[in-house]
């Protein structure tokens, strides 16, 4: 009874910190011209309950050696990384406007290194969940106790590495990673399962041994109680395919293939702002 | 072919070769009926997407699977049809580089390669998607041309040329718009060096998009510091003119370089490579000097490494007075 009373105030906090992390996703990119809001937009959700509950991370030593590690594998989707680490504190919100330009510490695609809390380079789809299956073969041989976290976008499925990392995560027994795959059906061309059918996507990853749950992606409660299952489940690595909507929260960006990789113009910034804000309870 | 709808390329406007290239293909789908276009889920960003359109049934869409991409296209060619394959720059040279190396290049696979997002516009991506070495991993593989247009005019020419040349070829395309240099009809000579300006007292060899700038460098030049500068453009980097680096060698003694691409393995070191070989001369190379690029305004970042037209203006000065000569 306590305990289902705090998990719900937890799953309230997170769904209004998700509305923040939206409205600086549309801000900062609007603010670039330039950027992806869609995809940036469909893992708000899974982004905020990691960063807002799971991740054991500590804002002021970016560097903790026990730390949880994540990798953001589908990097275009980056405003999302960025907005959860300045809203958690690794860097003041302001540097936000400095995504994309000159010199900022906020690149197009993130590097590792450049900003706090960013600790793989990303943005050559495939190439981050390597990296987090490397990441977590260092805490097994250093019996470390840190998990290791990653999303992937569906689109990215299509890359021949993702299967290659799968594999290996299974043949060092990697329970100690969670992949969240982002399933909101489009990519840059058009309708995911018709650029490249992935399905049956969950017959996959089992096949690849790996633990499958599948969830609502933008039901807070089922993101978190699956976030928690995953970092407690033993045996296997885990991956959580949440199904989501591209654009989620901004009515007019909703499931629009044209919304992958376009900047919200003063208008439409309005609009979107409005509509978060409505949405706000 | 029919072009009579062609979109007008007058000097001075601009336009985006990524565009010129996906309106070209279109109407060689007409003129080839074995022609194929592949694309990895950028079809929207490399303008493929116009072919598509026209010929859903000689479109094949890979997904994001660029490697794979590049071996089906190898496995069409097998069978006679005449693949042209186009993704990023980045993505097709280095993720699918064994593909393209061993199953098109070396059978030497009748398979058009389009490395669009070419160099540093990338439209902000940042490293990850600026392909500063795609000329010189392209020039070091074996039977591989590459081919690197300076506008919308040659990007056309070039793109129709590709068609006729038989067996694989790299072609180099930018996001950015492009201003024309070129009359309309200009053709495309593969293989052949170009004098677009001519000037007794210095020289700079250029290609792609950096040309149209060279060019304004060069105007800049005379008008204000009387320094007359030869531009020498250079549609192909592989195989290269040497009769003309040669001879641009004889004329000046020293030859500027400007290419939207790394110092190492591209334009400078095939330029560089000629004359040290045949007839020795100093080679200023003006480029990326072996850096990744950061995000940014396209214009903000060629200035950052040294590349606007006010720089090429100030290099060429400092080699026009003797300047940086070792004694
Ligand atoms: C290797 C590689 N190929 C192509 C691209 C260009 N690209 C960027 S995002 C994208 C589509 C990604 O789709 P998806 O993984 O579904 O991401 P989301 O829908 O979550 O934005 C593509 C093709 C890339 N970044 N990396
Ligand atoms: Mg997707």
């Amino acid at each position: 009874m306590e305990q289902q009373r705090t998990i719900q105030k937890r799953v309230r906090y997170l769904e209004e910190k998700a509305k923040e992390v939206r409205v600086e996703i549309v801000k900062m990119i609007h603010e670039a011209q330039s950027g992806h809001p869609g995809g940036s937009l469909s893992a708000a959700d899974i982004m905020t309950a990691l960063y807002f509950d799971i991740l054991r991370i500590d804002p002021n030593k970016p560097e903790w050696p026990d730390r949880d590690r994540f990798v953001l594998s589908k990097g275009h989707a980056c405003p999302v990384w960025y907005a959860c680490l300045a809203l958690k504190g690794f860097f003041p919100i302001e540097t936000l406007k400095t995504l994309r330009k000159f010199e900022s510490k906020l690149q197009g695609h993130p590097i590792a290194g450049k900003a706090e809390g960013i600790d793989a380079s990303v943005g050559s789809l495939g190439i981050g969940f390597s990296q987090a299956v490397g990441m977590a073969i260092e805490a097994k041989m250093t019996r470390s106790k840190y998990m290791v976290y990653t999303v992937l976008g569906d689109g990215e499925t299509n890359e021949g590495i993702v299967w290659e990392a799968a594999a290996s995560a299974h043949k060092y027994h990697l329970d100690n990673l969670v992949a969240v795959l982002d399933r909101n059906n489009l990519q840059n061309d058009g309708i995911a399962e018709q650029i490249m059918p992935m399905e049956p996507l969950d017959e996959k990853f089992k096949a690849f041994n790996w633990h499958v749950i599948q969830i609502n992606g933008h039901n807070m409660a089922d993101v978190v109680d699956a976030l928690m299952k995953a970092r407690d489940y033993s045996g296997k690595p885990v991956i959580i395919i949440a199904n989501t909507v591209k654009g989620k929260g901004v009515s007019y960006m909703e499931n629009v293939r044209g919304w992958h990789g376009k900047p919200p113009n003063d208008e439409q910034l309005a609009i979107a702002l409005e509509d978060l804000k409505g949405s706000l309870k | 072919m029919s072009t009579a709808n062609r979109r007008r390329l007058s000097i001075g406007e601009a336009f985006a070769p990524r565009l010129i290239f996906g309106e070209t293909l279109v109407e060689l789908g007409e003129a080839y009926p074995r022609l194929v276009v592949l694309d990895a889920d950028v079809g929207a960003s490399t303008q493929t997407a116009l072919f598509r359109d026209a010929y859903p049934n000689r479109f094949y869409q890979i997904g994001i699977a660029e490697a794979n991409m590049v071996g089906i296209a190898a496995g069409l060619s097998t069978q006679g049809w005449i693949p042209f394959v186009s993704t990023f720059a980045i993505f097709l040279t280095k993720r699918a580089g064994d593909q393209v190396r061993n199953t098109i290049a070396y059978p030497r696979a009748n398979v058009k390669l389009n490395g669009a997002y070419g160099g540093l516009p990338t439209g902000r991506a940042g490293a990850s998607h600026s392909s500063i070495e795609d000329i010189a991993v392209m020039r070091a593989v074996p039977h591989m041309p590459v081919i690197v247009p300076a506008d919308p005019v040659e990007t056309r020419a070039a793109v129709e040329a590709v068609m006729r040349i038989p067996g694989p070829v790299y072609l180099r395309t930018v996001r950015c718009p492009v201003p024309v240099i070129f009359g309309e009809h200009e053709p495309f000579e593969f293989g052949k060096a170009k004098l677009i300006h001519d000037g007794d007292d210095a020289v700079i060899i250029s290609t792609g998009m950096m040309t149209p700038k060279a060019l304004q460098a060069a105007g800049k030049l005379g008008k204000q510091y009387g320094i007359r500068t030869a531009v020498i453009h250079m549609g192909t980097v592989k195989p290269l003119d040497i009769e003309a680096v040669i001879a641009a060698s004889e004329r000046y003694g020293h030859i500027l370089t400007v290419e939207n691409h790394s110092v190492i393995g591209g334009l400078g070191d095939a330029v560089a490579a000629a004359v040290s070989e045949h007839a020795p001369c100093r080679v200023t190379k003006l480029g990326f000097q072996d850096v990744f690029l950061e995000s940014g305004d396209d214009e903000a970042l060629f200035s950052r490494y040294g590349m606007n037209v006010d720089q090429i203006v100030e290099r060429v000065r400092e080699i026009a007075q003797g300047k940086g000569r070792r004694e």
